[in-house]
């Protein structure tokens, strides 16, 4: 069953500069994924590609001037912003990027969950000590302040949790740990949409991966796809695989286009070897290749 | 040159130690890792080898005297978090100049566009600030680089620019890179030996 279904995603900025001239900046576009019940589906792709900003969307905590198109649907249900009030926290599970969201004046015991059984629980699975509990957020390592987002996130019972770089500042060991987790509660019926740049855990853990470059999805591939290049579809997903430490370390040419200057056409265009005119001229539309969906003219 | 850490001794707290006569040597163009638990001091000891924080008991040492209290420190860190470590008020070339003033081509060879001089950092990513953060870094005196996972929360293509790009410059320079990786496979691909955080008891 489809927990949520993102559908055509756009989200622009809002700016003014100056009194009477307002612009707004686009940050996403044509961006859809669907995340299934019992599945980790991984969100992987540049920095800056508007991975966050897709959580911030679904949970409704973008800034207000943030303007949206298309839709999201939750279990079938379109996802209004009163459900996603209802949702949030409860079923609807949060693991923010930032270190920074814990409240500097709250013991961080107090802050994962009321329940001192379930925090018992949570702590010794993550390997915190009692006396953690009782300490501010400035007295944590960045490994223990993640560990205790995590644990904040899965202390009730959420239907979809959206964990957004989980595991930065965490051991090999530890990462693994919050890793294999997250399988638990996907493999016990819930969704999990997996942020992170950290291809390899990705491929390990989650069932499917969705690529995003500039603010679309480029492709969405099986994980097992990312055992090898020639399986994966579009050439930025070539790209990233080729730039992993263990397959070439190799330094692609060029960055992402910035918002507000967006090429016309196909987003990956000006650094795509296999770019032909027409990919200048429009936005390539998604197409069922292989068992995966991707955003490519030349994909095969 | 040599850069040595001497029984480092460091806690937060009183009668907590983080680190307990803690002690590694890095020599001129030599790359090393620097692997371990999460919590284990990792990024403490990073901040002590660059003289941020003073050591409880032992020593820094730089080709055996003490690291400079005043003027440019040739051993310079690099942070994981580069928002944290530029001025959220100054304009990034107001940041990077206030270290040295590199020329057009060195900026070309580290990918910063003239353009984000003079933009703030909320401006700009995460990989472009810690562009800025490296430049800053490079400066002419500098002998040692301590890059305290500098590119966790960068993609990998980002990720393989910077370091590919930083390995040059080390290598042209014979600098000394002290880098800090949970990655194992970053580790082997960036450094020459790596150095294990024994595991507290």
């Amino acid at each position: 069953m489809n927990i949520l279904e993102v559908k055509n995603l756009s989200l622009a900025f809002r700016m003014y500069d100056g009194a009477f001239s307002r612009r707004d900046l686009s940050v996403l576009t044509n961006l859809s994924i669907t995340v299934r019940g019992g599945e980790i589906l991984a969100v992987a792709g540049s920095s800056g590609s508007g991975k966050s900003l897709l959580a911030h969307a679904i949970l409704g905590i973008l800034p207000k001037n943030a303007v949206t198109g298309g839709e999201l649907f939750w279990c079938g249900e379109r996802l209004t912003p009163k459900l996603q009030q209802k949702l949030r926290g409860k079923d609807l599970a949060f693991v923010p990027q930032s270190v920074t969201y814990l409240d500097p004046l709250i013991r961080v015991g107090r802050q994962v969950t009321k329940d001192d059984k379930r925090l018992a629980d949570l702590f010794f699975r993550y390997h915190l000590k009692k006396e953690v509990a009782r300490q501010f957020p400035h007295e944590l390592s960045g490994g223990m302040t993640r560990r205790i987002l995590i644990s904040a996130a899965l202390a009730g019972n959420p239907k979809l949790v959206i964990a957004d770089e989980p595991t930065p500042g965490l051991s090999p060991h530890l990462a693994e740990h919050a890793m294999k987790h997250f399988r638990e509660i996907a493999d016990s019926g819930a969704a999990v949409l997996l942020i992170t740049h950290d291809i390899d855990l990705a491929i390990r853990f989650a069932d499917r991966v969705a690529v995003f470059y500039a603010g679309t999805t480029v492709e969405t591939a099986n994980a097992s796809d990312f055992a090898d290049e020639n399986l994966l579809r579009h050439p930025y997903s070539r790209v990233l695989y080729r730039a992993m430490p263990q397959n070439g370390f190799a330094p692609a040419v060029g960055s992402q286009p910035y918002a507000g200057a967006l090429p016309r056409g196909c987003l990956f265009a000006p650094r795509c070897e296999k770019c032909t005119a027409e990919c200048t001229k429009a936005p390539p539309a998604p197409r069922v290749v292989r068992g995966g969906e991707v955003c490519c003219r030349h994909a095969a | 040159m040599l850069l040595e850490a001497k029984n480092i001794v460091f806690g937060y707290e009183r009668g907590r130690n983080i680190l307990e006569n803690m002690s590694l040597s890095i020599e001129s163009g030599e790359r090393l890792a620097l692997v371990g638990p999460s919590g284990c001091g990792k990024s403490t000891l990073a901040q002590i080898l660059a003289g941020n924080y003073v050591p409880g008991s032992g020593q820094v040492l730089l080709d055996g005297k003490a690291l400079p209290r005043r003027g440019f420190c040739p051993v310079q860190l690099i942070y994981q978090h580069p928002e944290k470590a530029l001025n959220p008020r100054w304009k990034l070339g107001k940041s990077l100049f206030e270290a040295w003033a590199p020329d057009d081509g060195f900026l070309n060879a580290l990918g910063i566009e003239k353009v984000w001089l003079s933009r703030y950092p909320a401006e700009l990513s995460g990989g472009e600030m810690q562009r800025f953060c490296i430049a800053r870094a490079l400066a002419p005196e500098t002998r040692f680089l301590i890059a305290d996972e500098i590119t966790t929360m960068l993609d990998v293509v980002t990720q393989a620019q910077i370091w590919n790009m930083l390995l040059r410059i080390a290598a042209e320079r014979n600098l000394g890179i002290l880098a800090v990786t949970h990655n194992g496979e970053l580790a082997k691909k960036i450094s020459a030996r790596t150095v294990t955080f024994p595991e507290k008891t």
